[in-house]
């Protein structure tokens, strides 16, 4: 059973008063995860909205130790934190639970700037957990493009709308052989909260990617970011699934739109409510490149219909 | 845990208000109605902020930045976005 609203704990990570904008998802996703994982933690950031989040030296806007880091080096940061602790524990230098490390990075420093580092991070199974808080641009510096942008959206890099598909990202995670990899996003709490600890309690390389709508990057109103991000799931935009040593499962309501037992809402509902798609619906072309679109995701739920099926 | 110098000392320290007195940024403010409130907990759940009481449901306006993400995910309806003067 998932964890309701009211069996949430008390405690709170993130403190009032930070530098994120209102609404701001990837906040109320850090909130999130960090019941999950409780005050004994280290934190790691590269360079984000989430680092800008942090608030005015020398107050700090979240209750771990925390370090900023370089772009690129979220993979080979967390790895080195984690094997220190390691060693001075081994020496006698640290007692009791050792500190979860977990890196906080964007889906810039993700997909595209980080990817080899925590690729690496991945293939020696370092004991971390790496969470990509995903809002589909580089939102910090005034919203490009990324990997994680999706077809047809209006970014300050894509003027008229981006032409390529997103990549998947987790499945490229997945497919490192990692013990646990997980999706999750902001509607769904309990959903998130329980992947963080089970990702908590698993030794080795952890990947949880968090769907994160920003009002600001995809344009519409800061008070609709959990209803964006409903929007996403129940259109088939964004997957709810885990997968504990390689064995995938579909979280609800992902799992009904995967079996069928439910139809995916058509993408033109969940585009229209966007300003970053706006551009693309006033063109000519409009039909096929929501078709396009639609298409992605299609293609998407197939395949990853088909790659739980293997087991082995 | 010694520390081992005091130049690696980390320079920032958790506090509320990092951002300062976010109350400040608001231009509508979330006023909730309690006779419609069925203490659900949603809002409490999904403010970023983290400033409503979970059972008392009383917004803490010194830093509640006026997002409006609690009045729509209120299933009842008990919260209400009112200009700020
Ligand atoms: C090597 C390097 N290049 C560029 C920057 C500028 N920069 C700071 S934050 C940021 C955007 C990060 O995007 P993402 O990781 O998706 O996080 P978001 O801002 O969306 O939260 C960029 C490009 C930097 N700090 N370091
Ligand atoms: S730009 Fe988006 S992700 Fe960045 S702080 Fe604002 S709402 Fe959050
Ligand atoms: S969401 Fe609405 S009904 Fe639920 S606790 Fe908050 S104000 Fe009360
Ligand atoms: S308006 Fe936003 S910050 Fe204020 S209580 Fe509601 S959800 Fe929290
Ligand atoms: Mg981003």
């Amino acid at each position: 059973m998932t964890t309701s609203i009211k069996q949430l704990p008390d405690t709170e990570q993130v403190l009032s008063g930070n530098g994120a904008c209102g609404g701001c998802p990837a906040t109320m996703a850090l909130r999130i995860v960090g019941k999950a994982l409780g005050p004994n933690a280290i934190m790691l950031l590269t360079p984000s909205c989430s680092v800008a989040s942090m608030g005015m030296t020398p107050k700090l806007g979240y209750n771990w130790p925390g370090i900023n880091i370089t772009f690129a080096t979220a993979g080979s940061s967390a790895s080195g934190i984690t094997h220190a602790l390691e060693i001075m524990k081994e020496k006698g230098r640290l007692e009791g639970e050792l500190p979860t490390v977990f890196s906080w990075v964007g889906d810039g420093g993700t997909y595209d700037i980080g990817f080899q580092a925590l690729s690496a991070a991945a293939e020696r199974n370092d004991n971390i957990i790496h969470f990509c808080y995903n809002n589909e641009a580089y939102s910090n510096t005034g919203v490009q493009r990324s990997g994680a942008t999706p077809r047809g959206s209006f970014t300050t890099t894509t003027p008229t709308g981006k032409r390529q598909p997103k990549k998947n990202m987790a499945l490229l995670m997945l497919e490192h052989n990692i013990p646990y990899v997980a999706t999750a996003t902001v509607a769904y709490p309990g959903d998130l909260y329980d992947k963080v600890v089970k990702a908590k309690n698993i030794p080795g390389m952890k990947y949880i990617e968090i769907l994160a709508p920003c009002y600001l990057g995809w344009q519409f109103d800061m008070s609709d970011t959990v209803q964006m991000s409903r929007a996403a799931v129940r259109s088939g935009a964004w997957l709810l699934w885990e997968a504990e040593n390689g064995k995938i499962t579909f979280n609800n309501p992902t799992s009904l739109i995967i079996n069928g037992k439910k139809a995916a809402e058509p993408v033109d509902e969940y585009v229209k409510k966007q300003g970053r798609f706006n551009r693309l619906l006033k063109g000519a072309d409009s039909a096929e490149r929501i078709a396009e679109i639609q298409g992605d995701i299609d293609r998407e739920i197939a395949f990853m219909r088909e790659r739980a099926k293997i087991t082995i | 845990m010694k520390s081992l110098t005091k130049a690696y000392r980390p320079i920032s320290w958790p506090m509320l208000g990092a951002g300062g007195d976010t109350g400040s940024w608001r231009v509508h403010r979330p006023v909730v109605d309690v006779q419609k409130c069925t203490k659900c907990q949603f809002c409490w759940a999904y403010c970023p902020e983290a400033v409503i009481d979970r059972h008392e449901i009383i917004i803490d306006y010194r830093y509640c930045k006026g997002c409006g993400v609690c009045a729509v995910e209120c299933p009842t309806g008990a919260i209400s976005m009112e200009k700020e003067e």
